[in-house]
Order: C-alpha cells, then structure tokens, then sequence
C-alpha cells in the first residue's frame, strides 16, 4: 500500500491516506465496481480464516484435537470481529487522529463505529473512495486471520477459554497499534517509508512471533519430540491450503482498495510467488534426499504466498517468485532443521513459516521493489536505505508483538491459566473441551 | 488337505490370485495385514520430523487345498510374487483336519 500512498503524495494527491477516510470529499460516491471487488475480497479472506486456515491447521493437528483447531479458530475470529467493530477500528484507523507522539501508535474516534453510514466513504489511494463500511469490513477480516493464525503455535494444548481471554487483550494491545503504525498516515513505521502491502509485518511476523512466545510459555506438548504426531489427514490441509491460496487474491490484491492495476499486479504476484515456493518446498525436500511431499508442496504454498505479501504490488512477477523461492528454502531450513535444534513446540510452524517466510517478504521487499528487478520502485531510495527501513520495520514489529504477547498471556495466565490439564490433553481436546469427537 | 498362509507384497496380488485360479484354485481369504520381518519398517517425513513406523502393509491369503494341489500353490505364489527382493513374504503351510461347505453341509476335499 505505502508505495503507491507515496506516489499519490508524489504528485500532489497527499492527504487521501485512508486513515482519515473521514476528510474525503464529501460529494464523493463510492465507485460501484471498486466497492463490488472489495467487497469480493473481504468474504475471500473470510474464506481464509474458515474453512481454510481452520482446515489448512485442522489437519495437522492429531484427530483428536481436529475440532478444538478448528473451533478456536472460528470463535477467535468472532471475537475480532465484534472487538473491531467496538474500538479495533478506532484503535487502527479512527477518524480523530491524536496528535504528537502517541499517534504514531494508535488513532482515536469512530468507537462504536460511531459517525458511519451507509453514505460515508473511505479513500483509496487514488481519487477514487469505497464505502467505509466495505473498507471497515475488509481490515476487520485482518484482524480476524492474524489472531487465528497464532493459534498453529499453541495447538493441541491451549485451554478454549484462554484463547477466548487473550485474543481480546491481544489484538488491543499488540494488532491494532501494528496496524496503525504500519498502515495509517500518521503510524510511525509508515512515516518512515516501510514498504508493506497487504501485511508481512502487521499480519505474519506478529502472528508468528506472538505464537512463538506463547509457544515458549505453554511449554511442549506430551510426548513431543519423542512420541510420533504425524499429522491426522493431509487431504484437509491440502484443500486447507487450495482455500488459502483462492482466498489470499481477496488479501492481496484487495489490499489495492481498487480493482485497478496495482490490483491486478498483486494478483499475478500471489500466483507466481506462491507456484516457485511449492516447487521449491519439494525440490529441496529431494536434495535433501527425501520424497518430495503433498505437506511439502502445502509448506511451500504458505511460504511463498506470506513473502509475497509484503510485496504483492511492490514488486514485478519475477521479483515475486525469487522470493517464494527465497522464502521457501529459508522456511524449509527452519522448521526441517533449526527448530528441532531450539527445542520449543511450534506445534503447526505458524512462527516457521508465517515469522520466518514474513521476515524474508518484508526484507526482500526492499529489493524487489527495485526497477532493476521489474518492481514498481522508481528507484529514488536505494536499496541500501530501503533494506535498512524494512528491517526497521521487522525489528520493531518483533519487538511489539513479543512484548506484548508476554503482557497478554501473563495476564490470561495469572486469571485463568493458558493450559489444558494433562488429562485433558491425553483425551483430546475436542472430546475434553468441546464434548464432540470431529470423526465417529 | 493342507492350509496354506502366505504374506505377499500387496501390489503382487492381482498376479497371484490370476496365477492361483488358472492352477484350479477355487477360493481364498484375503486380508490387509501389517508386520515386519527382514525389511522392518519404513519412515514418514514430515516438515523435516521423521517418524519411522516398524510395521510394513501386506496382504496375508489363506487358502485350503487338496494335498495334491498343495505343493503347487506353494510354487505358483511362490515364483509369482517374487520381485527378488527382501519384502516379497512368506508362506506357511499347514496340515487341514477338516473343511464343511455350511450350505450343504458337505465335507472334505468336495467342499473346497
């Protein structure tokens, strides 16, 4: 988004940032295709979250925890998404901006979604304006999907009523003020150039460095790493990751707020970024010397699609896939080698695959954003300046988003505590937490 | 009449029960088995973490036979399901006191 948010400032179209959707023009109507693709692309990334993120994790998981996975999944999005519409919203992208330091970190106004309506409108980055209840909705399947992906770091042995008390915590604490900071016009990594469109910092390094720091304090599951957990149906993360794939074209070429061209950039980059990363995955798998694997081609599909977030419309096809193929064997390394040696439960590699690959996007975005490589950077910041930006931008997010999952599961732990007991987690959680077996 | 069990490769079973059935043989049991024996098990690799299963899938046939069509049963599943490597099973064989077709109730050979 900021790199098209600079280039509209660039030639006198500043001020359109969409954190103050509130100023737009006020004769301004929403375009009906530009609100019809919008539109699309929300419900594309709520058919991420469910079924495919629910699935995608689900069958991962060992068939007695396939329901607690999926249904702390889902009720975690609801929780989003009614907290979005209280005061994530106003948190994030609120009308009244605050003034001075603290606005780099959270914006004001709009509690309650107070000021809205069916008339008022958000700005794009163009002329053009979406209805603001579209664009509400759109962010808010944001919000909903990073919490939801934490959760393949703590699968198998969270209590249902922990996730419930630390989601609400969390977002507020840790994803609304990312989100400002990266998104809006005021946020401070935003202020500072940070490239990130559809949400390699806001959406999967936080998701994936909160879950390795609940991940550290759950502690690991029974048995693991000597008990065998191989994964319970491969057939469901496979369609897990198919739902995936479909639904990121809603989050990342939505990301474009238009059906325009950079729109359609993105798309093509969420095509070829996450193909390299499949073929990748496996053709590692075999120098390695194993058998390249349907798991193989699914790891290697998230990792290219979360690299090539960051940088969907900030790159050119060929910029995306040395990214997907960068991403994947970095990802590959990480969680086939480096985890086992640091010996903590990433139970479904949300941190190997969402931190790791997220980190690669955000780096590498600085480098394919770059003319030379086909990206759509006009060259004016060097990729020495850019590169530094960007790790900027990780470093802070790393940052914020581990300090405050400590705060928020420090706390749900000294309320309710974050973990099933050992009965609980022996039996299962879907029979233990939720009275149902997912398969009879 | 012998009883004959034999553990075979499961993709060997087509060419075997064919075999069996152009040297007279009228029936058989066949049931999906695991277990191990030489070639132990074999190892499932996921995201990098290997598991290795010491049990092996193979298809166990049981067959009754007249004692003259005994030894070339054993024969047949024998050079059938042989790929030369280790893996390809056993067989057992077995004295059989007696078989009883339920329908009628017959006895013997005639009701194999």
């Amino acid at each position: 988004m900021n790199n098209i948010l600079k280039k509209c400032a660039a030639v006198g179209l500043g001020g359109m940032a969409f954190a103050q959707p509130a100023f737009a023009a006020p004769a301004a109507v929403a375009n009906p295709g530009n609100n019809a693709w919008m539109m699309t692309s929300t419900v594309l990334v709520l058919l991420m979250i469910i079924p495919g993120l629910a699935l995608f994790y689900g069958g991962l998981t060992r068939s007695k925890n396939m329901l607690s996975t999926m249904t702390q999944i889902g009720a975690t999005a609801a929780v989003a998404m009614l907290v979005w519409v209280m005061w994530g919203f106003s948190l994030a992208f609120g009308s009244s901006p605050i003034e001075g330091f603290l606005g780099q970190f959270i914006s004001g106004g709009s509690y309650f979604l107070a000021g809205m309506s069916a008339e008022t409108t958000a700005a794009t980055f163009t002329d053009e304006v979406i209805s603001e209840y579209v664009f509400v909705s759109f962010q808010m399947t944001f919000a909903a999907i990073t919490a939801a992906l934490i959760l393949g770091a703590t699968a198998e042995r969270m209590k249902f009523n922990a996730v419930m008390m630390f989601v609400p915590i969390w977002l507020t604490i840790v994803y609304f003020p990312i989100a400002h900071m990266v998104w809006a016009g005021d946020g401070l990594l935003f202020a500072a150039g940070a490239l990130d469109f559809a949400g390699g910092t806001v959406v999967h390094i936080n998701a994936g460095v909160s879950g390795l720091v609940l991940a550290y304090l759950l502690g690991k599951r029974r048995g693991y790493p000597s008990e065998p957990m191989p994964p319970h149906s491969l057939t469901m993360t496979m369609i897990g990751t198919g739902l995936l794939w479909v639904g990121w074209f809603g989050f990342n070429a939505g990301s474009a707020l238009e059906a325009d061209g950079f729109a359609g950039l993105a798309m093509i980059n969420t095509f070829v970024a996450t193909a390299a990363g499949a073929l990748t995955w496996m053709v590692i798998e075999r120098m390695a010397g194993h058998k390249g694997s349907a798991l193989g081609f699914c790891s290697g599909v998230i990792a290219g699609l979360v690299a090539v977030t960051p940088a969907a419309g900030n790159s050119g096809p060929f910029g995306a896939i040395l990214l997907g193929i960068v991403s994947s064997i970095v990802c590959y390394f990480f969680v086939a080698k480096v985890k086992a040696k640091l010996g903590y439960d990433d139970s479904l590699d949300a941190f190997g695959i969402h931190g790791v690959g997220g980190i690669v996007g955000a780096i590498g975005t600085a480098i394919v954003y770059q003319p030379f490589l086909g990206g759509p950077g006009d060259g004016s910041t060097g990729v020495g300046t850019q590169l530094w930006i960007q790790t900027e931008g990780v470093l802070v997010t790393i940052g914020w988003a581990g300090i405050g999952t400590l705060i928020a599961a420090l706390i749900v732990k000294a309320v309710i505590g974050l973990r099933v007991d050992p009965e609980t987690e022996v039996d299962g959680l879907d029979i233990s937490e939720h009275g149902e077996r997912a398969y009879n | 009449m012998k009883f004959i069990i034999a553990v075979i490769k499961p993709f060997k079973l087509d060419e075997v029960r064919d075999a069996l059935g152009s040297i007279g043989v009228a029936g058989m049991t066949v049931s999906e088995v695991k277990g191990f024996g030489r070639q132990k098990g074999q190892t499932e690799i996921y995201r990098g973490a290997e598991y290795s299963t010491n049990m092996l899938p193979k298809v166990k046939l049981e067959i009754a036979t007249s004692d003259e069509l005994a030894a070339q049963v054993v024969e047949t599943i024998q050079q059938t399901a042989s790929t030369d490597a280790i893996g390809d099973g056993k067989i057992f064989v077995f004295d059989l006191a007696s078989a009883t077709r339920i329908r009628t109730g017959e006895a013997g050979d005639t009701a194999l």
